[in-house]
């Protein structure tokens, strides 16, 4: 019986990639544990041994194929005595489908019942950090930041960008690609695997005048440098009466990525916000990661930029424009609305953004809020939203408990108490450590249901 | 020796023949006997006084002593150039005054008034100088070591032939965070010196109760950084050292390590009573190995200066020590609205 060969994952979170180069012609016989062909993703190229022994009976996606979904039938593999024609019923079987994850029957409950209402726009939205007339193009957040952190070497050279893999393996999620071969090992340097001994000597050399940009290959194990990130970044301004301080970026994916189980999963921005001293970004859109990143590396202080594994590969539109700078501290009416408040930050946007497209569709109008920074946190845009809408639904992935929603809610009802018409709900990642099984997983993070039915609850239309 | 364009930041006699046969002790001449007397003299005092002001509750907080170890800041000082940091922990008022920082500001902040180094925000722990090239005064065990380590890594970037000299105790070198500082320094050849102050108790514990190694010198085997032990209570024997030291770093040798071999008079703070080691023990230290008193014999048996000239530096010492401590005790708290100040820039 013929053997599917199919896209194969290179990583957690890869949905397609590109069949770069087919190393084995049809009719060639093929080992396991052969090269058979060369995959490219955005972030690397791997190949692709067989794993079953035969001949190669029919090639099915062409080398310089982008966009190979992973999983899609790729070629047909012989077995003795096995002839073309068998590949060619083969290749005609639809894929063997991946087996269905339970999580999907239990994620969500049913929709509730549809509220009859006709279906409303968006309000338009401009951005004010936008020139009218600029051009835009399409960039991925993980190219947004790598030429943010170009831009800002080529711009100063007291900046440099240190971290495990960032040089010679050109970035573990290959954020500084490129870097190495246009600033040298002595502006692009790879650390040894020691996260409180660099992120300490980032800081001294930030006390020193330089301005260091620390790449953590996840805030996950930043935690074991955060003394010097809090008691040392943070605070030597204040402890030294204005004389020296810690102009530095500390940067790399924070939060979920997929499937890496709880040590690898956490949302480190309420922890960072809490901290006097700091400044804290989490960039949703590419956009977002460039203008913020430069501001960032540009800014006197120490500031924590949280980057997503998930969000490096999302493309969107980003002005085309030489210096592309956002002000720290500044919300963006990322939508229009004039029912509810939707405030979300970093990947909570992608599901704040689907659900308020979902909820115009029901005839639910929603304002969506990204916050962009979390501190110094623009309650002011929230605020004025709110007096709009009087509804306030939060959208985060991190744990519930002091989470940067409870934040919201606090100054919200705070400095908006009498506009508000329902209590204000949060939509977060559960209070437990993430789990690795699919399903389990899925049910930990928020999802756009959720956040449709938070919308319904304060809507009164549930 | 150091870069030419640069002087001496202690004394500038040139020394004719510096090969020495071991221990390195490097004679000294009257004018560098008299300043090592005058610094470390200036250190005693002052933090005689602190202790005083401490018990009259004008100095809140923790409070950390040096006296005792006055010859490993002060040695340390006499072989550096202009522009060589430092940066050590929480027992730092020795290394700003060596550090030519004014009595003034320092006992200030030890009070907590607004003339304090700075502005009375930072505390004994935590105190500064950019432009004395002081970076702290640092609360966390350890965590200066990779700071002083990256200070290092700036010298190198910057190619300014300067050298950090990163002070901790024996009780610091326990801390995991030195030995990944140890590895990147070596492997970059960063221009840092590790001064290992070992005054032979982390607060309460001995060192051979701490450590499975104690040859503290030898702390940086495993990562090829040479290391030495050198006598912390004579100050000839750190300024040698100290020079040799400085020479690796500059010539881009990478790191260096002094295990200061040292003992603090008082308690590990104002509030340590000090019980887990002898009277005797620290009476021994004080008669026999007294730094101050060790400089004091060579100038008088050298005749470099007389009783009356020692009472005179003496007598000048303890005013500008006198003058510090009326200023921070007369200087004002800071305005309250330095609470929100200096929090972000």
């Amino acid at each position: 019986m013929p053997i599917d060969i199919l896209m194969p994952a290179l990583s957690p979170t890869m949905e397609e990639g590109k069949l770069a180069k087919w190393l084995k012609a049809e009719g060639d016989t093929v080992s396991a544990g052969d090269v058979i062909a060369e995959i490219e993703t955005d972030k690397a190229t791997m190949e692709v041994e067989a794993v079953d022994e035969g001949t190669l009976g029919k090639i099915l996606v062409a080398e310089g194929t982008d966009n190979v979904k992973v999983n899609e039938k790729i070629a047909i593999l012989l077995g003795e005595g096995e002839d073309a024609s068998a590949a060619d019923a083969a290749a005609s079987a639809p894929a063997a489908a991946a087996p269905a994850p339970a999580a999907e029957a239990a994620q969500a409950p049913a929709p509730a019942a549809p509220v009859p209402a006709a279906p409303v726009a968006a309000e338009p939205v401009e951005d004010p950090e936008i020139p009218a007339g600029t051009a835009m193009k399409s960039s991925t957040v993980r190219e947004a930041l790598r030429d943010a952190m170009a831009e800002e070497m080529r711009r100063d050279g007291d900046v440099f960008v240190m971290g495990e893999e960032v040089a010679e393996y050109q970035g573990a999620y290959k954020i500084t690609q490129g870097l190495l071969d246009e600033f040298g090992a002595k502006r692009v340097i790879d650390t040894p695997i020691t996260e409180h001994g660099f992120a300490g000597l980032g800081v001294g050399a930030a006390m020193a005048g330089l301005k260091p940009i620390v790449e953590f290959m996840t805030f996950n194990f930043a935690m074991q440098a955060i003394d010097q990130i809090i008691n040392s970044a943070a605070k030597t301004l204040y402890m030294s009466g204005g004389q020296m301080g810690a102009p530095m970026v500390f940067r790399g994916p924070n939060g979920a990525a997929a499937r890496v189980g709880a040590q690898h999963s956490q949302d480190y921005a309420s922890w960072y916000a809490h901290v006097p001293g700091l400044k804290v970004i989490q960039p949703y859109s590419a956009a977002d990661a460039k203008g913020l990143l430069k501001a960032a590396i540009r800014d006197p202080n120490p500031v924590i930029f949280l980057e997503n594994e998930i969000l490096y590969g999302h493309s969107f539109e980003i002005p085309d424009m030489d210096d592309f700078v956002l002000p720290i501290g500044k919300a963006k009416i990322e939508r229009g609305g004039t029912d509810v408040t939707l405030v979300s930050w970093g990947i909570g946007m992608t599901y704040t953004m689907k659900a308020a497209e979902e909820l115009a569709g029901m005839g639910i109008s929603a304002e969506v809020v990204n916050l962009r920074t979390i501190r110094p946190l623009d309650i002011d845009t929230v605020l004025a939203s709110v007096r709009k809408t009087g509804r306030v639904v939060t959208v985060e992935e991190a744990f519930p408990m002091c989470s940067v929603s409870s934040e919201i809610a606090f100054q919200v009802q705070e400095k908006a108490f009498d506009y508000l018409d329902a209590p204000i709900l949060r939509v977060t990642g559960k209070d437990v450590p993430m789990p690795y099984a699919a399903n389990l997983e899925k049910l930990a993070l928020p999802s756009v249901a959720e956040v449709i039915d938070a919308v319904k609850a304060v809507t009164y239309t549930a | 020796m150091a870069a030419a364009k640069k002087t001496s930041a202690g004394t500038s006699r040139t020394r004719s023949s510096a090969k020495k046969a071991e221990p390195a002790i490097a004679e000294f001449t009257k004018e560098e006997e008299l300043h090592a007397y005058r610094e470390m003299l200036l250190i005693r005092r002052f933090e005689e006084k602190a202790g005083q002001l401490y018990g009259m509750g004008l100095i809140g907080g923790f409070c950390h002593l040096y006296i005792g170890q006055e010859a490993v800041v002060v040695g340390m000082q006499m072989a550096k150039i202009d522009g060589d940091q430092m940066i050590t922990a929480y027992r730092d008022h020795g290394h700003m005054l060596a550090m030519d920082l004014d009595p003034k500001g320092v006992m200030a902040e030890l009070t907590g008034r607004r003339g304090g180094l700075s502005k009375g925000k930072g505390g004994s722990m935590h105190m500064f100088s950019k432009e004395k090239h002081f970076y702290g005064g640092h609360g966390i065990v350890g965590a200066q070591v990779s700071l002083g380590t990256g200070l290092g890594f700036a010298n190198k970037y910057r190619e300014n032939g300067n050298v950090c000299m990163t002070f901790f105790g024996d009780g610091a070198s326990n801390q995991g965070q030195v030995y990944e500082s140890f590895n990147m320094a070596e492997l970059w050849k960063l221009p840092v010196i590790y001064v290992i102050e070992n005054n032979k108790y982390g607060m309460g514990t001995s060192v051979e109760r701490s450590s499975s190694m104690t040859d503290l010198s030898q702390r940086g085997a495993s990562f090829n950084i040479p290391g030495e032990k050198v006598d912390g209570m004579d100050v000839r024997a750190v300024m040698a050292a100290s020079k040799k030291a400085l020479e690796w770093c500059r010539d881009g040798k990478g790191p260096y390590i002094l295990e200061m071999v040292t003992y603090r008079y008082r308690g590990h703070s104002m509030s340590d009573p000090a019980k887990y080691r002898s009277k005797d023990e620290v009476q021994k230290m004080r008669t026999e190995h007294d730094p101050i008193e060790q400089v004091r014999k060579r100038l008088l048996d050298n005749k470099w200066a007389t009783e009356d000239d020692l009472k005179a530096i003496d007598k000048d010492i303890r005013a500008r020590v006198a003058e510090a401590a009326e200023f921070a005790q007369t200087d004002p708290e800071p305005d309250a609205s330095e609470l929100y100040t200096d929090i972000l820039l």
